[in-house]
């Protein structure tokens, strides 16, 4: 959490499947705590790919695959779909992600990870694709992020793409700091805002 | 020119940061019990008070048992997690509808049923489904915790204004064919992502004709296209349901509010980012057959052929990373498109191809904040009257609250329902997504009324089918998937 963004150089964590739902990124029985426990989100991430139900890993799923590692999660198109969990990006953090590759975001989910400084990076369809290549092909390529910058680099094959961010979060993102933050210090806005207010 | 999302948005626009977000005040924040407690921790951790009490409500409905809510949670995870909302609702002079207390419910049937949620408001809660409340002519969606924690401290959010859409749904249904068919007709042609980035406001005779809690299930749904919210203008049929509920305007007020209100309407040259048209007789009732809600089908027709489509019935394995990677070069679609759907389809134990009238089920769920209302009730036990429940079929019968619970014993519908073999349980989200006892097993099939069939979500291993009330009961009198309008 609030984990001052820069440029990060890892390897990428590879999950070449679309339409990634919350309730797969972490089950509804994982909700019930009712503090921040990242570590047991984490520890929950994936759960029920990454584990049978007797508990036992299960081996080929790509967590449990020691070839891959990094702090980048590749995701195929639409991830974050369905419910509105936070406890989806805690999980991610949790785990040790900081930030999300994939062609297309669910709204909710994308504002939720941006709200716990794990960044997701959009990318076309083909630089995706491409990506996904290049880490099966070696488990090894890397994948730079330069926030300031605003680019992905796959670096096995030197291709880079701009993506999109407003500069507000960027600022928040690079310096650490949160939307409470900016709210609470523009109540008297809101005040101001109250008394002109008619209805409802 | 402008369109009802703009209307209201613009309203409760407090400012507009420099290059990102508005920061728009929020008129109603509903609390749950799942997406609140991190909230309050943080603005506690701060040093913080909320700074609207008076506009937002609790209740717990998530981990609700729908059994013998006068005794204690039996999961002392669970009970404890009720417990907070109902000590952080205290400690911050909250409003908090408690379980077993007559106005407790689901939020999303509550809000509406109490007038809570009214025109032109805006309304957020830390679920996706408070889309459910722009049917009332509001901008309602759902957000994450720390948003949650954003408005208890300063009433506001910040957010990008999302694009707009227009989806007209022109003619007339046929009968035996509902509001929840429209809604997985709508995914099914868009996708769970065809409306991710927009607002959609939902337009049309087949709209206009919708009754309330009609429309409610309409916009409930919005999110399973990806949309951020639905909405409908207000007319008429929403005034109606207004007038006289308990936190609605009152005398003089509802005068002033229905003239303001009747405002609330799209203009006549409003532009959406978006417009999109069908005809509701393509409609017939609808199903869905694989692991998100888009992946639907009229009740007569077979699953399709997607393709590719790794080898039929080999157990298709999304771990297997290295292959999907290596293959992914020569496809003329990406790999994981064709890998999603044999997935589903095996996940579901279904075939391409199949057609699935006649399956055997298992589980028969009617309630959540998509159909737990008393229309659903009154549709349900109009085809089961005279009818008895399938002996193999279990049957969970939950209303979306007291005042739904309340209303089906006044009108003798309890009575029906038993005599028919079916048994009414306490209010709450309940199978929806089985964070209480309400769990479907590993395997077995459950046509249910609610609105996610994503894998595990009746519990782990579940396998869903999403539907209409009308024929969540066609299959709960047969045992099999059936089309209603051979039982009407």
């Amino acid at each position: 959490m609030k984990q001052k963004f820069d440029i990060i150089i890892s390897t990428g964590v590879p999950l070449p499947l679309e339409n990634v739902d919350t309730d797969q990124i972490i089950p509804a029985r994982f909700l019930k705590a009712t503090t921040k426990e990242e570590k047991f989100f984490g520890d929950n991430l994936f759960r029920d790919w990454r584990y049978n139900s007797d508990g036992t890993v299960v081996e080929d799923f790509v967590l449990n695959n020691p070839r891959y590692g990094g702090c980048i999660l590749v995701a195929g198109k639409n991830f974050g779909s369905g419910s509105s969990r936070e406890h989806a990006a805690w999980a991610i953090a949790g785990y040790g992600f900081r930030v999300v590759i994939s062609s297309f975001f669910a709204d909710i989910h994308k504002n939720n990870e941006l709200n716990n400084f794990v960044l997701p990076v959009q990318v076309s369809e083909d630089f995706l694709q491409e990506l996904f290549a290049s880490i099966g092909a070696d488990p090894k390529a890397e994948v730079k992020i330069d926030l300031p910058q605003q680019t992905v680099t796959n670096l096995s094959t030197g291709r880079s793409e701009h993506f999109d961010i407003n500069g507000y979060k960027k600022h928040c993102l690079m310096n650490g700091l949160d939307d409470i933050d900016f709210l609470v210090a523009n109540q008297d806005k809101t005040e101001e805002w109250e008394k002109k207010k008619t209805l409802p | 020119m402008r369109t009802l999302f703009d209307k209201i948005w613009d309203a409760h626009v407090v400012q507009v940061v420099k290059d990102g977000p508005t920061q728009l005040y929020i008129d109603r924040l509903y609390c749950h019990e799942v997406t609140s407690p991190q909230a309050f921790e943080g603005i506690r951790s701060r040093g913080l008070k909320c700074f609207r009490p008076e506009r937002i409500v609790c209740m717990p409905d998530h981990n609700t048992p729908t059994h013998d809510q006068d005794k204690p949670i039996a999961d002392p995870v669970s009970a404890k997690q009720v417990a907070t909302l109902e000590k952080n609702a205290r400690d911050f002079g909250l409003k908090h509808f408690g379980m077993m207390t007559p106005d407790n419910g689901i939020i999303h049937v509550v809000g509406p049923e109490k007038g809570l949620s009214l025109p032109g408001m805006t309304i957020v809660c830390g679920d996706s489904h408070t889309s459910t409340h722009g049917a009332l002519g509001a901008v309602a969606f759902g957000i994450g915790t720390s948003e949650v924690e954003m408005v208890m401290a300063s009433q506001c959010i910040l957010q990008q204004k999302p694009k707009t859409m227009r989806i007209t749904v022109n003619g007339t249904l046929q009968q035996g064919v509902t509001a929840k068919d429209v809604a997985l007709y709508l995914m099914a042609q868009l996708t769970t992502s065809g409306a991710t980035g927009y607002f959609v406001e939902y337009a049309g005779d087949v709209i206009s004709a919708l009754t309330m809690e009609g429309r409610l299930t309409l916009c409930n749904l919005s999110i399973e296209m990806g949309a951020r919210g639905g909405m409908i203008a207000p007319d008429q049929v929403t005034f109606d349901y207004v007038k006289g509920k308990e936190y609605a305007p009152k005398g003089a007020d509802w005068d002033k509010a229905v003239a303001y209100w009747q405002t609330l309407r799209s203009d006549d040259d409003a532009v959406f980012d978006k417009e999109l048209t069908f005809d509701a007789k393509d409609i017939e009732p609808r199903i869905t057959y694989g692991t998100n809600p888009g992946m639907g089908i009229g009740i007569t027709e077979a699953i399709p052929k997607a393709s590719p489509s790794p080898s039929k019935g080999e157990d298709v394995k999304l771990h297997n990373t290295d292959n999907t990677c290596k293959s992914s070069g020569n496809q003329t679609s990406p790999p994981s498109e064709g890998l999603g759907e044999a997935r589903a389809l095996s996940y579901m134990g279904f075939k391409a191809g199949e057609k699935l009238l006649g399956k055997q089920v298992d589980y028969v769920f009617l309630g959540a904040c998509t159909n737990g209302r008393i229309e659903d009730f009154r549709a349900f036990a109009s085809l089961v009257k005279g009818r008895r429940k399938a002996d193999h079929v279990v049957a969970w019968l939950v209303p979306g609250s007291w005042a739904v619970d309340r209303q089906i014993r006044e009108e003798g519908l309890d009575r029906v329902l038993e005599a028919s073999g079916f048994e009414i349980r306490q209010p709450g989200c309940s199978a929806c997504l089985a964070m209480n006892d309400d769990k479907v097993p590993a395997g077995k099939l459950c046509l249910a009324t609610s609105n996610r069939n994503f894998e595990g979500r009746q519990g782990p291993g579940s396998r869903t089918i999403l539907c209409s009330p009308l024929t969540a009961a066609a299959a709960a009198v047969t045992g099999v998937i059936t089309d209603p309008r051979t039982l009407l």
